[in-house]
């Protein structure tokens, strides 16, 4: 028990210290910006825990002193299973405290009426958390969860414990208290007045769910375009990934790496800049349009701008995904139950569609779900190319932004949204139930896929040849867009888009950076360089308990992880500044909320990607360890750890590359000290300057690859040659835990 | 390596549950310090449940579990004076042998000199010397075992534990292998508790054996006690294969009985039996069989496949179908042949209950 005083006894300096040597409260200028620390610690707003009860009349914050105390007292006791619960006890209550207390006390006094009749009015109110009570409700958790442990529980492991309820705790204040802030902001004005007829007056409102286009009337609500939208966006994304795939890995097909290749551009690519390169192709001035009209007379047309600009933007944005989740599927069905099949009579094309297809099934609605998701929650293209069609994320945005600043409003669209994509989430959790045909089993296979039937084979060349000449032509615009004059007008070559954003000038022996994108640029970079890191911490992480632990409600736990992927970015945004806007947790305009939206936004493909990495590597290969007398946290560095690393670059890279390009979580919570290249691009998109616009795109194109490669380098293939020979031995393992009795089975099922 | 000092293991109502299935529903178990224990049964039985709640891999739902008389049974598997040799081996395949071998003492607080030093000691021990730098994926599979067994050893455990370690040898490798371990084990005198399914590895290493069935132990003795005096047909069928066929016991006098089956008599040990119905285990090596001359037991040949040092047959007689092997028959009798049964005097024992 050694161990365990000695991490109650850091858990209780901190504690000490969260009360009495920083200030309780939020310091409006930034704890880090130390502009506190001449008044600290008498002064009302900096003054720590232990005064504020004491001097400034709250005396409410002595309940968690108590509490605090309680825990403390563990201390003193030698019974483990008595120590633990009270410890456990302590600091659950000491948890829920803090939040009761940052909920119903606002700056002026009680937050509801109900509280102020039962306790009678405050004299006087509090504002938003600061650093003393943060980190108390850090201590607070940590002694639920050391509490635990000491209880035995996750076999007495303090690491597993602490790190479990740290991520319950952590997903729960930014993912689910903001949408439960946003279901509330839905019946509330933003000063927090209950008003709910704007809830009323908006679910009924006919722009939003008028059938109109069917009965012939008019045009539909905004939701039934967007469903159709997504719907056929996972269509189209789905059709042509699934012939990407069957030609990268069923075909001779010889520009295979090209084709590699071109899927990885689009990921690295804002969202928008497809639609605007689309718009340089056949928008009213596109070059294609302007052609076809002076050879052939064609009128100029807007057929861009509306639901079919959006959908060829989207399905050309989305097939790379598609892609990258087909050629897994496909390449994972057994080539000996292909060539069982062909030994069976049957013919190419019954194979296929008999045996070949069938088994693709779940992984094909896995990617229609993706497709039908990133299509509802896909912001750029249709603000570039919406035109006055606008789909729910667009309308969310300008409910928010535009003339009608109605957060109720904007709320219920976003209920609407979130709606839409869960369900489609929980019917394909639904569908696919034990429909997962493992079909790449232990046992070495050997063999080769049958080639496609002749007819399916020109099929999908038919399919991807063009999309990828169209694709170049649409990169190739990207690049040429920034070096033109003006579009449509004006093709004479220049350089003045590239100088008026990143021109750099000499003054006084210092660089200036005059350019207008530098401010947003290093702003990006610094943020994507923070948030990156730590997504994949906490994803890696969060896959490890998911793989490795056995704990009460933890297929709960995983659930409302892998619902988070299905919340859009547009919901994410509007429920952060409903939430972090007010007390207890304000952090609207601070870099603080872009880190923790991106975090726990991009974080569930961390998730996915350590899952299916920590599958492959064996259980026993933790255990062995655990018998050789190291902890957990030992055995996560030295064991897990080295041999994950490509999943580690995997998710340093993707969420790098998120945070730098995403847009619809982002451009809500930008400020003007805090503004992120994507929403400034669109702000240049707005003002019609395309030309800068492009350019400032082509530069972050360029950036992101050259940082990609940096990580590669940095993380990735050195070990190549040994992480080669772990996939190797992981199917002889796994084919042995068969055998080994239920205990087993019970624990990989 | 050769300051072992052996514990003894002790459960006491041990009782574990997976969700609603009970692997183990209560188990009491005694295990002498410096001896070798083997857990045998069939998958499923609960026996590798039991390694894993030994190595503190798996709790207990309710139960004590003692290492050297200290109460174990809350302590996580690092804090355990245990150490265990994988099924898989579990070697880590960016380590090299020696690194695999200086992981424990490392995380046991071993410098890293002092460590590697040890570490390079435990794989002579195992006659590995000078093979260090290798990766788990460059040695051979026994190689690996050997690793996998020096890795555990160097931390000088109170009782080492081996899950299955032979399963992922071929057969000839198998034999060796077993023998070194059993070497090992009494040339430096730790405890050891060893699981397998087959008896025949069982009764090779083992001082004491242990039959698990459906979480509970069906038997337990000395291989020879359990090999020659089976509690239950189970245990019979298990330890070697056996025909279990009905009897009835004649009479019992000065520890021997007179069993009949069908008009055959004969005179086995009698383990505690009664005059009355019984059932008879039969080695199928203890059956002779020779064509019909009117003595024994009558039955007819229905399979006959020649394995080269013996035959074996199925025979159809009146106490049921009986298998056996025959050693001594020069030319295999053909399907089909009336034959007569006789019994020989070792390889037959009387079930009691």
């Amino acid at each position: 028990m050694q161990n365990g005083n000695r991490r109650l006894d850091i858990l209780i300096l901190l504690g000490a210290a969260a009360f009495l040597l920083v200030p309780w409260y939020r310091i409006d200028r930034g704890f880090f910006g130390l502009s506190w620390v001449p008044d600290f610690p008498f002064s009302s707003n900096v003054a720590p825990g232990l005064l504020q009860i004491a001097s400034h009349d709250r005396p409410w914050i002595a309940i968690a002193l108590l509490l605090f105390l309680i825990g403390a007292s563990a201390r003193l006791m030698t019974n483990a299973s008595s120590r633990g619960l009270l410890m456990a006890i302590a600091g659950g209550a000491g948890v829920l405290f803090l939040a009761a207390q940052g909920l119903a006390i606002s700056f002026s006094g009680w937050a509801w009426t109900i509280t102020e009749t039962v306790f009678g009015p405050l004299s006087q109110g509090q504002p938003s958390m600061g650093a003393g009570a943060v980190t108390l409700s850090v201590v607070f958790v940590l002694f639920f969860a050391f509490g635990l442990a000491e209880r035995g529980a996750m076999k007495g492991d303090a690491f597993i414990t602490g790190s479990i309820s740290l991520l319950i705790f952590l997903v729960t204040v930014f993912v689910f208290y903001p949408i439960g802030s946003m279901f509330a902001g839905s019946v509330q004005d933003f000063d927090g007045s209950f008003r709910p007829d704007g809830l009323i007056r908006n679910m009924q409102d006919p722009g939003i769910w008028s059938l109109g286009c069917i009965t012939g009337d008019g045009r539909c609500g905004v939701a039934w375009r967007t469903l159709w939208l997504a719907v056929m966006t996972g269509l189209g994304s789905t059709i042509m990934g699934l012939a990407f795939a069957l030609v990268a890995t069923r075909t001779q097909f010889p520009f295979k790496k090209g084709l590699r290749l071109l899927t990885v551009l689009p990921i690295i690519t804002p969202p928008f800049v497809i639609g605007l390169a689309l718009t340089l192709l056949f928008g009213r001035s596109g070059v294609i349009t302007e052609a076809l009209s002076a050879l052939f007379g064609i009128e100029p047309g807007r057929w861009l701008y509306g639901l079919t600009g959006i959908w060829i933007a989207q399905v050309l944005s989305f097939t790379p995904i598609s892609f990258l989740v087909l050629i897994g599927v496909v390449e994972g069905v057994s080539p000996s139950l292909e060539e069982a099949s062909q030994t069976l009579r049957a013919g190419r094309w019954k194979t296929f569609l008999k045996v070949s297809l069938p088994l693709m099934k779940p992984g094909l609605a896995n990617a229609f779900l993706i497709g039908f998701i990133e299509s509802m929650a896909d912001f750029g293209n249709p603000l570039v190319l919406g035109g006055s069609h606008g789909v729910l994320s667009t309308e969310i945005f300008f409910a928010v932004v535009g003339s009608q600043n109605d957060p109720s409003r904007a709320a219920v669209l976003a209920m609407i949204l979130l709606t839409f994509t869960l369900t489609a989430f929980m019917a394909q959790r639904f569908w696919l139930k034990g429909k997962n045909y493992a079909t790449v089993t232990g046992k070495g296979d050997s063999g080769a896929h049958i080639a496609l039937p002749r007819g399916l084979n020109w099929g999908v060349h038919g399919i991807v040849v063009p999309w990828m000449i169209f694709t170049v032509i649409v990169y190739g615009m990207i690049i040429f867009g920034g070096f033109v004059k003006t579009w449509g007008l004006d093709h004479s070559l220049t350089i003045e888009h590239y100088a008026k954003a990143f021109s750099i000038s000499f003054a006084d022996g210092a660089i200036a950076w005059t350019g207008v994108a530098w401010n947003s640029f290093w702003t990006t970079m610094e943020i994507a360089l923070i948030s990156a890191p730590l997504t994949a911490a906490v994803g890696l992480l969060t896959a490890y308990i998911i793989v490795r632990q056995k704990f009460a409600g933890q297929n709960a736990f995983e659930f409302a992880l892998m619902m988070s992927f299905a919340i859009p970015g547009t919901v994410i945004g509007i429920s952060y500044i409903l939430a972090f806007n007010l007390p207890p947790l304000e952090m609207t305009g601070s870099a603080l909320i872009l880190i923790a939206c991106f975090v726990f936004r991009n974080m569930p493909v961390g998730v996915r990607g350590g899952i299916a990495a920590m599958s492959q590597l064996d259980k026993s290969l933790d255990e062995a360890s655990l018998t050789l007398r190291a902890n957990s946290a030992r055995t996560m560095r030295k064991v897990i750890l080295p041999l994950l690393r490509p999943a580690i670059t995997a998710a340093l890279v993707y969420s790098f590359v998120r945070a730098i390009t995403s847009i619809s979580a982002v451009i809500f919570l930008v400020s003007a000290e805090y503004n992120m290249a994507t929403s400034y691009i669109v702000g240049l998109v707005e003002n019609g300057e395309y030309g800068v616009a492009i350019a400032y795109s082509s530069m972050l194109i360029f950036v992101m690859i050259t940082i990609i490669a940096g990580f590669q380098m940095l993380v990735g293939e050195r070990r190549l040659r040994r992480e080669n020979r772990v996939a190797g031995t992981a199917p002889k393992t796994q084919s042995n835990s068969g055998t080994q009795g239920p205990s087993v089975q019970e624990k990989t099922a | 390596m050769t300051t072992f000092k052996p514990g003894s293991v002790v459960f006491e109502h041990v009782r574990k549950d997976f969700g609603s299935f009970t692997a183990i529903p209560d188990l009491s178990l005694t295990i002498e310090p410096g001896t070798l224990v083997t857990l045998l049964g069939p998958s499923g039985c609960g026996k590798t449940t039991t390694l894993r709640m030994l190595a503190g891999l798996e709790h207990p739902t309710s139960g004590r579990i003692l290492i050297g008389g200290k109460d174990v049974t809350m302590l996580p598997a690092h804090s355990r004076d245990v150490s265990m040799v994988f099924q898989s081996y579990a070697l880590f395949p960016h380590m090299s042998a020696l690194e695999n071998v200086a992981y424990g003492l490392e995380s046991s607080g071993l410098k890293g000199k002092e460590a590697k030093e040890k570490a390079e000691e435990g794989l002579a021990q195992v006659g590995l010397a000078g093979m260090g730098h290798r990766l788990p994926a460059e040695l051979s599979g026994g190689q690996q075992q050997r690793v996998a067994v020096a890795r555990a050893l160097v931390l000088e455990p109170q009782v080492l534990l081996l899950d299955e370690p032979l399963s992922n040898l071929d057969a000839r490798l198998r034999r060796r292998v077993r023998t070194e371990i059993r070497e090992l084990q009494q040339r430096l005198g730790f405890t050891a508790v060893y699981v397998t399914h087959d008896q025949d590895e069982a009764l090779a290493v083992s001082d004491t054996i242990v039959v698990m069935k459906d979480g509970h132990i069906a038997q337990s003795g000395a291989p020879r006690d359990l090999y020659e005096a089976p509690a239950s047909s189970f245990i019979a069928d298990f330890m070697g294969e056996a025909n279990v066929v009905p009897c009835s016991v004649v009479s019992v006098e000065g520890g021997m009985a007179l069993v009949r089956v069908g008009d055959l008599e004969h005179k086995v040990p009698s383990s505690g039996a009664r005059p009355g119905s019984a059932q008879l285990a039969i080695r199928p090596g203890a059956v002779g069989v020779s064509e019909r001359n009117g003595s024994g037991l009558a039955g007819k040949v229905l399979t006959s496949a020649y394995l080269g040092d013996h035959v074996e047959y199925e025979v159809e007689t009146a106490a049921g179908t009986l298998f056996v092997t025959d050693h001594t028959v020069t030319t295999p009798l053909p399907s089909q042949t009336e034959v007569s049964i006789n019994l020989r005097p070792r390889g037959i024992a009387l079930i009691a209950a």
